[in-house]
């Protein structure tokens, strides 16, 4: 059987249609994940996709993070499920306390659309598990609310646990430590800023995104 | 009772805040070559039905925790001021 994946849709998402259609392409069956239901369907991982949940009002994620559907997302992250977000989704996740930090705006104050190289900083996370350590990935970034920060202790945290899951190789939005996304204690939650579901084909421009996405299916 | 409230959201000292360095750089660009510290802050002004001032105090403080600021970057300050009805 296909792994199933669920991917998050709250008012205002945008990307949740290229997830499915990059997941289906790599052999997974995906289906839509409404924000107002309290549950995840029993999926085999959960996408939370970007966008701009909820209009990204008072702060990106900030409302997103009391809809129903993130209660059950917060179980399924607890007992071990696959949970990537990606753009808006990263900052759902550290919006709900899923992923510590939080992402403000770019250093510059420019809205950023531009392929980007990343570098893998770990396999020990469920988004980088079949990609190389080292390895320079070419994926696109999006964003204007793509600045990394958090606490110095907090950073430390993440270096000496090796939770960094990926650096820019050149850091395009002011973020701490080059940092592109960061994966929780257990290694099940990843957040990044990057579309890996746009680097899902030659004919957009990069394929470097499959072995993230391949990582996440199992 | 009723509470007319002002709440500044501010940017964690140290953290860096891309509106105000932007700003900061953009006054000298004026000929304002004495500013510095610029910060850009938010601010939420609401009216909150309370049966005390501590009351109406804790529940501020408890949805600026939740909700309204993000402690991570953010501190908040809350000015609150009782409503006299006209």
């Amino acid at each position: 059987m296909s792994t199933r994946v669920g991917v998050v849709v709250f008012p205002g998402t945008n990307c949740e249609l290229d997830v499915v259609w990059a997941v289906e392409q790599l052999g997974a069956s995906a289906e839509l994940l409404w924000h107002g239901d309290a549950t995840v369907r029993g999926v085999d991982a959960v996408v939370v996709p970007g966008g701009f949940a909820h209009g990204d009002y008072l702060r990106t994620g900030a409302i997103a993070r009391f809809s129903p559907v993130m209660g059950a997302v917060a179980d399924y992250a607890a007992a071990g499920g696959p949970v990537v977000g990606i753009c808006n989704g990263f900052q759902v996740l550290t919006e709900s306390g899923l992923l510590p930090g939080a992402l403000q705006k770019n250093r510059g104050l420019t809205f950023l659309c531009q392929t980007v190289e990343l570098r893998v900083e770990t396999t020990r996370s469920v988004l980088t598990g079949r990609a190389e350590k080292g390895a320079v990935l070419r994926v696109p970034i999006n964003h204007f609310e793509g600045n990394y920060v958090c606490d110095p202790d907090t950073l430390r945290q993440l270096q000496d646990e090796d939770r960094v899951v990926l650096r820019y190789v050149d850091n395009p939005n002011g973020s701490l430590d080059d940092i592109a996304g960061i994966v929780n204690e257990t290694g099940n939650v990843v957040g990044l800023m990057p579309h890996p579901e746009r680097a899902s084909d030659l004919l957009l421009g990069s394929a470097d995104g499959i072995v993230l996405l391949q990582s996440l299916l199992g | 009772m009723r509470f007319a409230v002002r709440i500044d959201v501010t940017h964690v000292p140290g953290v860096l805040d891309p509106q105000g360095a932007t700003v900061e750089r953009a006054l000298p660009a004026l000929g304002y070559d004495n500013v510095s510290e610029v910060s850009i802050a938010k601010t939420i002004r609401l009216v909150l039905e309370a049966e005390s001032r501590a009351s109406a105090t804790a529940q501020i403080d408890e949805m600026c925790r939740r909700l309204l600021a993000n402690p991570v970057i953010e501190r908040y300050t809350v000015e609150l001021g009782e409503v006299v009805a006209p």
